[in-house]
């Protein structure tokens, strides 16, 4: 569970993307990180969820060093970090996982090659063999057969592939992990056992996972809390238990009440129905005040005009609504 | 009747439990060895699907053979340089002279023989410059897509393209000495910027695969990525690319020496032979009609291979073989 040693800390980072110019000639920008701070803690699983658009890979790449940082700071380890800013040992730290399988593995080398390189990189196993030596021993803890380290990656399926790509991930011991959306392109049954995989792995070796997915069900059960973003801002941060028993942010609560539940002591369970309207709105021109007043049931004068700051609720638990400012709850009919 | 579609359902049978036999088993591989093995029989395999690859490997090796042994192949190896016999001059395809003699009493078997030495030494040197220069050019303009470097480099590229390169061979040949290496040498300054237009294609697609990001954020050195992450996906257009290009070159070489730009005679080269051939048409038509064929078996020899080439690179499809 969380410690209090904090490995990643995100203070007000902000990811613009210019997008031409508007009809005025003024520059237009896709905010699609726009002020986001969040801790990681070391060994936890922080989920983070979002719509297709809602900034969850920007923040990931930018984590990562894809991207340079418009404002704000990334600290790992208490260091600050952009995109050319950072030491061979951070880069060995920190990993990460695509969501594609089949382009994330070259097709024109074997899996040995693959794994191969971020030992050579960083400089571990002196000889071929050793590294040989160390990519069976990745194979085997992603629970992949040997000789898988001799076929290519087009011979092998999408979920072995994936597990390559957690193998590669791992081979250089990493603490961080990024996992961007690592199951959304497998078939179910191979969902389960990559997660359980990763979930063992997070366990025997106290890696820290940012686990990046749309799927709210997944989050119920590996995530230790859940970050849930909407228009490259969070809207509420929680502790899972309490992000799904108790969510505050009507857009939480709008999507946990249409996960779709089978029997009647779940229906039981979810928070009252509240009704999903409208799609997200374009990031290059977010609505004045709160990005999510126009869907929002509850909408209040105050909405439409100010941008809630994020309120803390009670320890690890942040929302951002006007709503739940100076001690109001959630009203119980929508007005 | 009844015993008749006993047997015939036998048959059938038998049929399918043979294919059942053949059908491929799935081998472990378990050492670095056998992988390569492996890989190449599947290479193979997938060359020779389409026979005409085969076909066309076939005539490759032939005329590679021919001009490599051409000493020992040719029936009047001495025909190949000036010699004249009078007394045999322009005979009709016969048991002695199996492709006919031209104005000068040479055999034109002999002469094609040698002549492939030529069209091969210019085709290999032309590629052997350009190909690399190319690809290099084209790799490093995918990689810093979007730098001046790649504007650089690709603008340059468009100046080449835009002249004509036969035109520019002409206006090279007929300034420096006209000769083999100097037809050559403009060849090949005109063909570079086809590689890195090509290469720099696939470069930049494939720069912002995962793959390659992936070996990025890991701490890959430059050279690892354009090399061994980005030039092994961009192997399969290159050499296919090649392979056709051989046929053009030896086709271009032989408009250059038809017009008098290329090998001086008496060094016996294609295109000199359909142009001295083509003033004696049609009576005496073996003098022009040989060569023309040696010219289009060579270019569709190579044409095939390189069909072939592409389709044994192409990745992706290799689970189902």
């Amino acid at each position: 569970m969380p410690q209090d040693d904090v490995i990643l800390q995100l203070n007000h980072l902000k990811q613009y993307f210019p997008a031409g110019k508007g009809k005025d000639g003024q520059k237009l920008f896709v905010k699609a990180v726009d002020d986001v701070s969040l801790d990681v803690h070391r060994g936890e699983v922080i989920g983070l969820v979002g719509e297709s658009g809602s900034g969850k890979s920007t923040i990931a790449y930018s984590i990562i060093g894809m991207y340079e940082p418009t404002d704000g700071e990334i600290l790992f380890e208490g260091q600050k970090i952009g995109r050319k800013h950072r030491s061979m040992q951070m880069k060995k730290d920190m990993q990460i996982v695509f969501q594609d399988p089949g382009s994330s593995l070259n097709p024109h080398q074997s899996i040995a090659e693959i794994l191969e390189l971020p030992l050579k990189v960083h400089k571990i196993g002196k000889t071929h063999a050793e590294r040989m030596e160390r990519v069976k021993e990745l194979l085997t803890m992603v629970e992949l057969p040997e000789h898988y380290m001799y076929k290519s990656p087009a011979s092998i399926g999408g979920g072995e592939k994936q597990m390559v790509a957690i193998a590669r991930a791992l081979a250089t011991d990493p603490k961080f992990i990024i996992l961007d959306e690592p199951t959304s392109a497998l078939d179910v049954s191979i969902q389960a056992k990559i997660i359980n995989m990763l979930l063992k792995l997070q366990r025997e070796k106290n890696l820290t996972y940012l686990f990046i997915t749309h799927d709210l069900s997944l989050m119920r059960n590996i995530a230790h809390r859940v970050a849930i973003l909407y228009l490259g801002k969070i809207a509420e941060i929680a502790p899972a238990d309490t992000f799904f028993q108790r969510p505050e942010h009507p857009y939480t609560q709008m999507l946990i009440s249409s996960i779709p539940v089978v029997s009647e002591e779940e229906e039981a369970l979810k928070p009252a129905k509240v009704e999903s309207t409208g799609e997200i709105p374009s990031p290059v021109n977010i609505p004045p005040g709160c990005s999510f007043h126009l869907r929002c049931p509850y909408v209040m004068d105050q909405c439409k005009a100010e941008d809630p700051a994020m309120i803390p609720l009670e320890p690890g638990h942040q929302v951002r609504c006007h709503l739940c400012q100076a001690g109001r709850t959630t009203p119980a009919e929508p007005n | 009747m009844t015993t008749m579609r006993a047997r015939k359902q036998a048959r059938e049978l038998q049929r399918a439990l043979s294919y059942e036999a053949k059908r491929p088993t799935v081998r472990v591989v378990s050492n670095p060895k056998e992988m390569r093995r492996e890989n190449a029989k599947k290479a193979w395999h997938r060359f020779s699907r389409n026979k005409l690859s085969v076909v066309g490997l076939a005539i490759v090796i032939l005329v590679i053979l021919a001009a490599v042994f051409a000493q020992y192949i040719a029936p009047y190896p001495e025909h190949a340089g000036a010699y004249t016999d009078f007394a045999n001059s322009t005979k009709a395809p016969c048991a002695q002279f199996l492709l006919g003699t031209d104005n000068m009493g040479r055999d034109i078997l002999s002469r094609i023989i040698f002549s492939f030495q030529g069209a091969l030494k210019m085709a290999i040197l032309v590629l052997v410059i350009a190909v690399p220069v190319g690809t290099c050019l084209g790799l490093l303009a995918g990689y810093m897509n979007g730098t001046w470097v790649d504007t650089l480099i690709m603008r340059i590229a468009d100046i080449f393209l835009s002249v004509p390169a036969l035109l520019l061979a002409l206006a090279v040949a007929s300034i420096l000495e006209p000769n083999l290496t100097n037809s050559m040498l403009a060849i090949t300054i005109m063909w570079w910027p086809w590689y890195t237009r090509l290469v720099y294609g696939v470069a930049t697609s494939c720069k912002n695969e995962y793959y390659v990001v992936s070996a990025q954020l890991t701490g890959a050195s430059k050279g690892h990525i354009i090399f061994k992450e980005i030039l092994p996906n961009c192997l399969s257009p290159i050499l296919t690319k090649m392979s056709l290009d051989v046929g053009w070159v030896i086709l271009m070489g032989a408009t250059l020496s038809y017009v008098g730009l290329g090998e001086q005679p008496p060094i016996p080269s294609l295109g000199q032979m359909v142009s001295d051939g083509a003033r004696y048409m049609p009576d005496q038509w073996w003098m022009t009609i040989f060569p023309c064929l040696a010219i289009i078996i060579i270019i569709m020899g190579f044409n095939f291979m390189g069909d072939g080439i592409g389709d044994m690179l192409s990745k992706g499809d290799s689970k189902y073989e």
